[in-house]
């Protein structure tokens, strides 16, 4: 058997409580052991700011132009990735138009093309748009590419040999056979989407959550900093369990092992004598009486 | 596209030991308007993939309605044959014939069953069914009573809503089985369909196969390494070896469990093995 998850849960606030509490310690009696935490704010501090925050219009600007941007250039990039995966995977014309340009562009860091997003795009908003899209774009076609090339042939010999085209195979076999894969690639392009989104406001920003944690730092408002770290990893979290769960939802036709990891044999046998006493009892009596019935 | 009583007509050349063949008495019962068999032919030709060919000269004419069974080593190239009628591979040299017109392509009336995980997963048994005749564009109604038919016929009315991994490999043959008949095939090419089965599903699938089998008409070409699977469910029994089909052999009394020891078919049981060089 294993937790249930209620404690399970209990275990998980738990765990965030003890490092909050290490965090007060440290910071309120300025602990100074080669880490210097003298200058940090207490745990007190940063929700003291972040309460300030909270009941002021400019947090709740930062906020939803931070996720306006971050929705728009993921759903892009989801968009574009997929369609040009499959593109590049099922077509050799579009491997080779289209792949050596890609190879080329990818390793460079979505970040390094800020001054390409300057000179290209009128405004800052659509250059924050195109960077987050950039970011999340390589990891989605690469994981297409790769989960559509992966796939059993047969699947689509099935269909071809039930009289379907070409979009037929596309709808029915490649796209929901890739559908895991493809999911694969979206849950890093979220995360990948937030560090650029952050790092892109801290530069050329105005208004979002990475614009105001560098604000803040610029005018020596640690706690503020703070805030926006925090705020950070809520929204993160938020958005690459939404997608996850997406996932875990669209695939669950996938087969899963019985097994469950954390479940062992000794949790089990303190319950076992019983049954099996129980079982020996029993399993004779019915052989008795079918026994009986045979003669 | 033609019907099969036109074929009749346009062909009278009627080639192969089928011409004498009177139509077995299980396979004549057709319902009125059901699907007739179609009648693929293949003259000099040679088989396989661009860079390496498998089979070369190979002269085969089945015909409408009759069971083909082709028998062979593993690797003899009794699966190229299958997807090259079937149209999924074209040929190297030689010509291919359906109804004696030209066969160029992949399409619903010549329907492929697979050795095992042709079923799409993430599909209930119902829906991989309905495939077929959503492709031929039935309406959502209609698909699902057809697809739920097929499903009784076959004996999975109670596992219309599992999905195939929680089905056994025998259930998800007998799926594979009613999706390919739903789509009303002319012609039902098998590779292997019960070579993943124990020997007791095994017979009970050549059960089932020729109880569904009859009454649809459908030609079919039935690949099997198995000589007593082969011998049991074919009108005839083509061999395949050495990368040529050498010899189709006609069955006597085939579809009849009792004939075991029928000496005729000892004699042919013996003469397959020791071609087969087994």
């Amino acid at each position: 058997m294993s937790r249930r998850p209620l404690a399970r849960y209990a275990l998980r606030v738990t765990s965030l409580t003890v490092a909050l509490g290490v965090w007060q310690l440290l910071t309120s009696l300025n602990v100074d052991l080669w880490l210097r935490f003298s200058q940090f704010p207490t745990v007190a501090d940063v929700a003291r700011a972040f309460a300030d925050r909270l009941s002021g219009l400019d947090y709740w600007t930062d906020l939803t132009d931070s996720l306006t941007r971050i929705l728009t250039g993921f759903l892009l990039a989801a968009v574009l990735g997929v369609a040009t995966g499959v593109l590049v995977a099922r077509s050799r014309l579009a491997e080779d138009v289209l792949g050596p340009l890609l190879e080329v562009v990818r390793p460079i860091p979505a970040i390094a093309l800020v001054p390409v997003a300057i000179l290209l795009f009128p405004s800052n908003e659509q250059g924050i748009v195109f960077i987050t899209c950039t970011a999340a774009f390589f990891p989605v076609l690469v994981s297409t590419r790769h989960a559509v090339r992966a796939l059993t042939p047969v699947w689509e010999e099935a269909v071809l040999t039930m009289g379907g085209g070409r979009r037929r195979v596309l709808g029915s076999v490649v796209l929901p056979g890739a559908l895991p894969g493809i999911f694969g690639g979206l849950s890093v392009g979220i995360g990948v989407s937030w560090i650029c989104v952050i790092s892109a406001e801290m530069i050329s920003g105005q208004y979002g959550v990475g614009y105001r944690t560098w604000q803040d730092y610029t005018v020596v408002n640690y706690a503020g900093v703070f805030v926006g770290m925090v705020t950070i990893g809520v929204l993160g979290w938020l958005t690459s369990t939404a997608v996850e769960l997406l996932g875990r939802r669209l695939t669950r036709w996938l087969p899963r092992t019985s097994y469950v990891p954390g479940v062992r044999p000794r949790a089990t046998v303190p319950v076992s004598p019983a049954a099996a006493v129980t079982k020996t009892e029993t399993a004779p009596s019915t052989e008795e009486t079918r026994d009986e019935h045979l003669v | 596209m033609s019907t099969s009583s036109d074929t009749e007509v346009t062909t009278p050349e009627v080639t192969g030991p089928e011409a004498s063949r009177p139509l077995l008495p299980e396979r004549e019962g057709q319902a009125p308007g059901a699907v007739r068999g179609t009648r693929l032919a293949l003259r000099h030709a040679a088989l396989g993939r661009p860079d390496a060919a498998v089979l070369s000269d190979v002269d085969l004419d089945i015909a409408p309605g009759e069971i083909l069974t082709v028998v062979g080593a593993s690797g003899c190239g009794k699966s190229t044959l299958l997807r090259t009628l079937a149209g999924l591979l074209p040929l190297l040299a030689g010509e291919i014939t359906q109804d004696g017109g030209p066969l160029t392509g992949p399409a619903a009336d010549r329907a492929l069953v697979f050795q095992e995980d042709a079923l799409l997963p993430w599909r209930t048994l119902r829906a991989n069914v309905e495939l077929p005749l959503a492709i031929k564009g039935l309406s959502r109604t209609e698909r699902r009573s057809q697809a739920d038919a097929w499903l009784d016929r076959v004996g999975l009315a109670a596992h219309a809503r599992q999905l195939p991994h929680r089905v056994s490999g025998g259930q998800r043959q007998r799926a594979q089985l009613a999706r390919a008949l739903a789509g009303a095939p002319r012609a039902v090419l098998m590779d292997e369909p019960f070579g993943a089965l124990d020997a007791q599903t095994r017979a009970g699938m050549q059960d089932l196969l020729v109880d569904v089998l009859g009454g649809t008409g459908a030609t079919v070409v039935f690949v099997t390494h198995d000589v007593d699977e082969a011998l049991f469910l074919g009108d005839r029994v083509a061999l395949l070896g050495n990368g040529r089909l050498t010899a189709v052999r006609e069955v006597p009394r085939p579809r009849d469990r009792t004939v075991h020891d029928d000496p005729a078919r000892v004699a042919l049981r013996r003469d397959v093995l020791s071609s087969l060089g087994t």
